[in-house]
């Protein structure tokens, strides 16, 4: 369950979650006082998927959609927090010097076995199915769960609750039979 | 304070926000695959833990900063079908995924190559979102659209009533995780 040697200690830089929480409650004062926004991820992913389709669609397939133009891409304010949030990843995984390459996870590995292929098909249809839900829900963890919630927004809560019961459903099909014993 | 940062300035405040925002996610450990799944396996309960005080702290902040004047609402609207749906498909994308879309660009950060292939799955469900988006419009959307509700507005329980809930809630939740042999946080890395 617990393999010692799996990760070396230095690579386990965490902090508090409550503090961690804390820290991100202390970020959306900052955000809606200075930039008058909501804290969010997903919108501007859907900007950024227009400007990746173009070379599938064509431009005019892209800048003619009724979606892409009430969202064009464009590096404003929530394109460029995408950015930051990479960069300060980075930046504390190098600092924790935590970085590591990895294909298939601990837990996927002990039910689904080392394939990458598999791991790579699931994380992509995964991706797939993340980004649809958040666009017909109107926002994800960040805009709904964290901005929305705090807001008391009615969405929000809706969104908290029922992504919460849909992923321990499915985890729970997804995580019954074991495939190695990693004991 | 009437939005003392305008333009260009304000653009690039998005930076330090995002560094901040993705350092938290790291440190939190949300970053990271075994920690996400494991908490929709209800075998790791960071993520409850961070989102929880982070919707209490912010909460009360933002709320603090609306009745002064000094921060506006952006509330989304509720359209009960969409959004139910919608959070549906995501919470069983998540788990396949292990990450959502904010942990899940931190994640690329650390070197994990199956992040970088769901970003990539993620940019297809926005293309494939927008292809549909008409139809959605027209057929889901506008299904219980109840508008840019507030759980204020439909219970009659106040603002401040609703934060001390949120926080007799969060307080039973916080003692019965962290106490003596409760379920273990590292547990299952």
């Amino acid at each position: 369950m617990n393999p010692p040697n799996d990760i070396p200690a230095r690579s386990k830089p965490l902090w508090n979650p409550y503090v961690v929480g804390a820290g991100l409650g202390v970020l959306s004062w900052l955000v809606f006082a200075l930039v008058n926004q909501p804290l969010g991820v997903s919108t501007s992913l859907s900007a950024a998927s227009g400007a990746c389709a173009v070379p599938l669609l064509g431009s005019e397939g892209v800048s003619t959609n009724a979606y892409w133009m009430k969202t064009p891409f464009k590096w404003d304010y929530g394109m460029l927090f995408l950015v930051g949030t990479f960069l300060g990843s980075l930046l504390s995984t190098l600092a924790s010097r935590s970085f590591r390459l990895e294909k298939v996870p601990g837990v996927w590995a002990e039910y689904f076995g080392p394939s990458v292929a598999k791991r790579m098909a699931v994380a992509f249809v995964g991706g797939i199915l993340t980004m649809y839900g958040a666009r017909m829900a109107g926002g994800c963890t960040s805009g709904h769960g964290i901005s929305g919630s705090l807001q008391l927004a009615v969405s929000s809560w809706t969104f908290f609750l029922t992504m919460f019961v849909a992923g321990v459903s499915t985890a729970t099909l997804l995580f019954r039979h074991r495939k190695t014993s990693n004991a | 304070m009437n939005l003392p940062i305008t333009g260009e300035a304000l653009r690039w405040l998005a930076i330090p926000f995002g560094i901040l925002f993705g350092v938290l996610l790291h440190r939190g450990g949300v970053a990271t695959y075994n920690v996400i799944v494991n908490q929709f396996r209800l075998k790791d309960f960071t993520v409850l833990k961070i989102m929880f005080t982070a919707v209490i702290v912010g909460g009360i902040g933002v709320l603090a900063l609306h009745q002064t004047g000094h921060a506006s609402y952006h509330i989304k609207p509720a359209n009960m079908l969409g959004v139910s749906l919608g959070a549906a498909l995501f919470g069983i994308g998540m788990v396949l995924y292990g990450y959502c879309p904010g942990t899940g660009i931190a994640a690329i950060a650390t070197g994990s190559l199956h992040a970088l292939v769901g970003f990539l799955g993620m940019l297809a469900g926005g293309v494939l979102y927008a292809l549909s988006f008409v139809w959605i419009e027209a057929h889901l959307q506008n299904v219980a659209a109840l508008g840019r509700l507030r759980l204020p507005d439909i219970t009659g329980i106040p603002d401040w009533g609703w934060m001390g809930i949120l926080v007799a809630i969060a307080a039973v939740i916080f003692w019965l995780l962290e106490r003596p042999r409760a379920i273990a946080t590292e547990g299952a890395r």
